[in-house]
């Protein structure tokens, strides 16, 4: 990848803040623009991120690539030379996450469509978000870092108070809460991060070099995990994932599922393991009782749900807790299948969110015991869950399979039980995956839901593109495996294979 | 001994102002248009000492050891004078309906300012304690100038009642750091407070005395009982200056004492004044949470503002007077963006309930973004300016080694939050009618819209952009800070 696609890495976070101000500037009743700013605007910002993710060179012994630096703010105060930067450049990690971004915001731009309580604001809010998350998949200065982290983070109450459903003013105030709460976790390992490195400047790459005391590394990296982790739904500062989700609208929840939630995952790998690598090792193996504890606790949990939503955020939780578990392991392998399951839950749970949307919008009721035989009135609907339900629960072939399978193997190269508990959760998860569709999709169809009809285009696009990527990767899993691996392995000192 | 007056021609140009303006009042009935000539002239008057005041910002000068002209003094001449103009310009409907004796009003604010830029520039005792009760008096009056409003003359009688008392309890503790320091001019007392053993019991006690009366004017716990009634009870325009002028210029007495006649003896008021940081922090966010009233909760969370940015003062560096510098910078644009979007608000519907301004984003949603942008910012939220100022102001002092008081402060922040969000729940999620917005796929029904005034309209939407600006921009304003805080520090 040469310094030149740095400005597409430029063009590809400013593209969802552009499409945003023009979007404030059309009028709201113009519906015809809207879709039009949108659909463009989210179609060339997958195009630039699969370019992205294509460009990426893991041959390379440069593991940062398309590194661009403007200075933003510098030689005041306490900010050194090149204090503050407008630093773009992607590893092999972020270029799998904007992949996932590009992916998922065509997909959740394309079923928003539907929505007509002031649209215009709806796209506006969720463009900062994905702005916010490509901003942060780019950004090699802390401090930008953490202002588009934020940015990603802020509009996410209104998304779900305003256009949310069922207890939707409870999710928005406690997702928002908690996760602005765990920010101040952030906030004070990044200035203990800044004042120990006394270089003077925000630039990551200098602040990976720069020497950090063990002590320091020990006291800082569990705030770095815990407060990142909240935002990826770490046990027990999950609490917010289901009620949030639950209630949050279709978009927002596949944007907010698929995409914020390995946020929080990826700034964990970038602030706390690249950072304070020696306090990884030290708090591995919390993090791997955290991701054990999380994947069964989840799984148990998503068995009681009645409400689907909630068992598919209930579901977040438990696949968000492999990932932190294959973190946890400090190997390459297991850290490889976490990232790949940031990549591959990103997509299927996006999927379920989709069509958990398509017919909640139609039925205003999703508690799972009400249905049956849906496959016969809505089968396209059917086979898209299906496809994304067998993907969950590690089908080989599919996405979830290669990404759960190095992270087993690498929990048993760690620690053989817990690899072994991770293979009980993969069962359970299977459990609930297929009683849910054997209630819902099969038996004597419930004629109240007469009046539900099959997905429309617009979702049956999103819905194929989505399952293409999770074909794409259960089938051909190389290119994610190369570039996240060699980028694990260059990148975190001490590592083992 | 330097008298070159010239030195002083912002302030003289100010103080011109204003008696013009009571002439002009005087004469207004001979006068055609006589309403809108007076915040003409205010804000021509304005317009000029900021003018003048920046251009004198490369200068380091001082007039007759009393009063430096340098970066630092610049800094707030335009702050202040941005501030004057804001005002006005986005009052101007509010001032006609809701304000007696118009002239007067206009007045006081100019000479307010006066007061506000001595306590900028002052390098002596008595010269900022004058400056400080010009600002006092003539923010006395304006506070009580509200038509038909009691509370208005009830929070006049509260504020220049303690603000007696704290004015006399400054004054004893300045004569007192005299008797210690041997002179009045801040760089003898620097010198002289080097080696002061035999004084330290009258010292300390000044020092306590001064660090009361300053704390009065910034409004920090325990002296900020008069703020929420101040607040409430003053016309909104007052408001607005009290929380950005009168603040501002508090710290700015505050950054020239502690850095200066006061920093030999840092050992002794450092504790005091991060004790005084903490709870104005934790008492201003915690008792904001349960606020009805738009006014009250911009009280107490001006209050919490004030907590963090005492956090600078317990540092005190040029590192941390710069953080703190662009902080007000950023604060005062977000503030007054918030109060003149909280006047056009008042103009239209005559309530200051927070439950009043539900629905806003249906019946003016472009008010409704600045409102929410505001009060996002103040709470430190990304992308506008509250989040990029905040962030330097607190990793300044964590970087002056008070990790602990940042990590208060960051969890204050957060409840702060909790209360914005309740006021923007109000105008985006209740709808005019008080109901909830139908599911999102349900066809929309459009509200009748309003519009601001064009003056407001304006005023707004600079300031809007301001906060924008500020957030992603930082570099003018963070290098005016620091020029500022060096200035500070050779002088």
């Amino acid at each position: 990848m040469s310094t030149s696609d740095g400005y597409i890495l430029l063009v590809l976070t400013a593209l969802p803040f552009i499409a945003a101000l023009l979007l404030m500037i059309t009028p709201s009743r113009e519906r015809t623009a809207i879709i039009a700013i949108t659909g463009l605007s989210s179609f060339v910002m997958f195009v630039l991120s699969v370019y992205v993710f294509q460009r990426y060179d893991w041959h390379s012994s440069e593991q940062f690539q398309g590194v661009l630096a403007w200075d933003w703010l510098q030689n005041v105060g306490f900010l050194g030379e090149h204090g503050i930067q407008i630093k773009v450049g992607i590893d092999g990690i972020a270029a799998s996450m904007v992949l996932l971004t590009g992916i998922i915001t065509m997909a959740g731009t394309w079923v928003s469509w539907k929505v007509r309580q002031r649209t215009k604001d709806f796209f506006i809010l969720l463009y900062i978000v994905v702005g916010g998350v490509y901003g942060t998949f780019v950004s090699l200065d802390l401090f930008f870092f953490f202002l588009m982290y934020e940015t990603a983070v802020m509009p996410m109450y209104m998304l779900i108070a305003i256009w949310g459903s069922t207890r939707k003013e409870y999710g928005a105030m406690k997702l928002m809460m908690m996760l602005v709460a765990a920010s101040i976790l952030i906030f004070t390992g990044i200035f203990a991060i800044f004042t120990e490195a006394n270089i003077g400047s925000f630039d990551l790459t200098r602040l990976y070099a720069a020497h950090y005391s063990r002590e320091m590394q020990i006291i800082f990296f569990p705030m770095i995990a815990l407060g990142c982790g909240t935002l990826g739904g770490m046990f027990p500062f999950h609490s917010w994932s289901p009620d949030g989700h639950a209630s949050a609208p279709t978009a927002v929840s596949m944007v907010h599922a698929g995409v914020l939630m390995k946020v929080g995952a990826f700034a964990i790998i970038r602030l706390g393991i690249q950072i304070l690598p020696e306090g990884a090792q030290f708090w591995g193996p919390a993090l791997i009782t955290v991701g054990i504890t999380a994947a069964l606790y989840g799984a148990v949990s998503a068995l009681k749900q009645t409400d689907l939503k909630l068992m598919s955020g209930f579901s977040s939780v438990s696949h968000m807790g492999y990932v932190f578990m294959g973190l946890g392991t400090m190997n390459v392998i297991g850290m490889t299948g976490s990232v790949l399951q940031m990549f591959a839950h990103g997509v299927m749970t996006a999927l379920f969110f989709l069509l958990i949307g398509a017919m909640y919008d139609q039925s205003h009721n999703r508690d799972i015991p009400n249905f049956s035989g849906l496959a016969k009135r809505m089968p396209m609907w059917a086979i898209f869950f299906v496809i994304g339900a067998l993907a969950s629960l590690g089908l080989p072939g599919l996405s979830g399979f290669v990404a759960e399978l190095h992270i087993f193997v690498g929990a048993f190269r760690a620690y053989p039980i817990v690899g072994g508990l991770a293979v009980l959760t993969a069962a359970i998860t299977a459990t609930y995956l297929l009683r849910m569709m054997s209630q819902m999709f099969f038996g004597e169809f419930n004629t109240r839901w007469d009046m539900l009809r099959d997905v429309t285009w617009a979702e049956r696009a999103g819905a194929t593109v989505l399952v293409l990527s999770i074909l794409a990767m259960g089938l051909w899993p190389s290119p994610w495996v190369q570039r996240i691996s060699t980028t694990l392995a260059q990148t975190i000192p001490g590592v083992s294979l | 001994m330097n008298l070159d007056y010239s030195l002083l021609v912002p302030e003289f140009l100010l103080a011109l102002a204003g008696v013009v303006v009571l002439l002009a009042d005087t004469f207004r009935g001979e006068l055609k248009s006589g309403r809108q000539l007076l915040p003409w002239l205010t804000v021509f008057g304005a317009a000029l000492y900021g003018a003048t005041g920046a251009a004198a910002g490369s200068m380091t000068s001082e007039f007759a050891g009393i009063f430096a002209v340098d970066a630092f003094t610049a800094f707030f001449r335009v702050l202040f004078a941005v501030t004057l103009v804001v005002v006005v310009v986005g009052s101007h409907e509010y001032v006609s309906k809701n304000i007696r004796h118009q002239g007067e009003f206009y007045t006081m604010l100019l000479f307010a300012t006066v007061g506000a830029s001595f306590m900028a520039g002052a390098r002596e005792l008595l010269t900022a304690y004058v400056g400080i009760e010009l600002l006092s008096f003539s923010l006395y009056v304006a506070v009580s100038l509200a038509k038909s409003d009691s509370r208005s003359g009830e929070a006049g009688l509260k504020y220049v009642l303690l603000g007696g008392l704290a004015s006399a309890t400054l004054l004893y503790g300045l004569s007192l750091v005299y008797g210690a320091g041997g002179s009045t001019s801040y760089v003898e007392i620097a010198k002289n407070l080097e080696h002061v053993e035999g004084l330290r019991m009258p010292l300390v006690l000044g020092l306590v005395m001064v660090i009361a009366g300053v704390g009065f004017k910034a409004s920090a716990v325990p002296f900020h009982m008069w703020t929420p009634d101040a607040y409430e009870g003053a016309p909104l325009p007052v408001t607005a200056i009290l929380s950005a002028t009168s603040k501002a210029a508090a710290f700015a007495l505050i950054l020239r004492l502690f850095s200066g006649p006061f920093l030999p003896v840092i050992g002794e008021w450092r504790t005091t004044i991060a004790i005084l940081s903490l709870s104005t922090m934790v008492v201003g966010n915690l008792i904001a949470l349960q606020q009805t009233n738009i006014k009250r909760l911009l009280a107490y969370s001006s209050i919490a503002q004030v907590g963090y940015m005492l956090m600078a003062v317990v540092t005190m560096s040029d590192v941390s007077a710069s953080a703190l510098l662009l902080h007000m910078g950023g604060y005062l644009v977000t503030n007054l963006a918030v109060f003149m979007g909280v006047i056009a608000f008042y103009n239209h519907s005559n309530t200051e309930e927070i439950s009043g301004l539900h629905g806003l984003a249906e019946t003016n949603p472009f008010l409704a973004m600045v409102l929410a942008a505001g009060l996002l910012s103040l709470s430190g939220m990304p992308l506008l300016a509250g989040f990029t100022t905040k962030f330097i102001l607190f990793q300044a002092a964590a970087s002056g080694g008070y990790l602990w008081l940042v990590t208060l402060a960051v969890i204050m922040s957060t409840i702060s939050l909790f209360y914005y969000l309740k006021v923007i729940r109000q105008m985006y999620v209740v709808l005019p009618d008080g109901s909830q917005l139908p599911y999102a796929t349900e066809p929309s029904v459009r509200q009748e819209r309003w519009s601001m005034s064009p003056s407001s309209t304006l005023v707004v939407s600079v300031l809007f952009l301001g906060i924008v600006v500020v957030g992603l921009y930082v570099a003018p304003l963070a290098v005016a800070a620091d020029n500022a805080a060096r200035a500070l520090f050779k002088a």
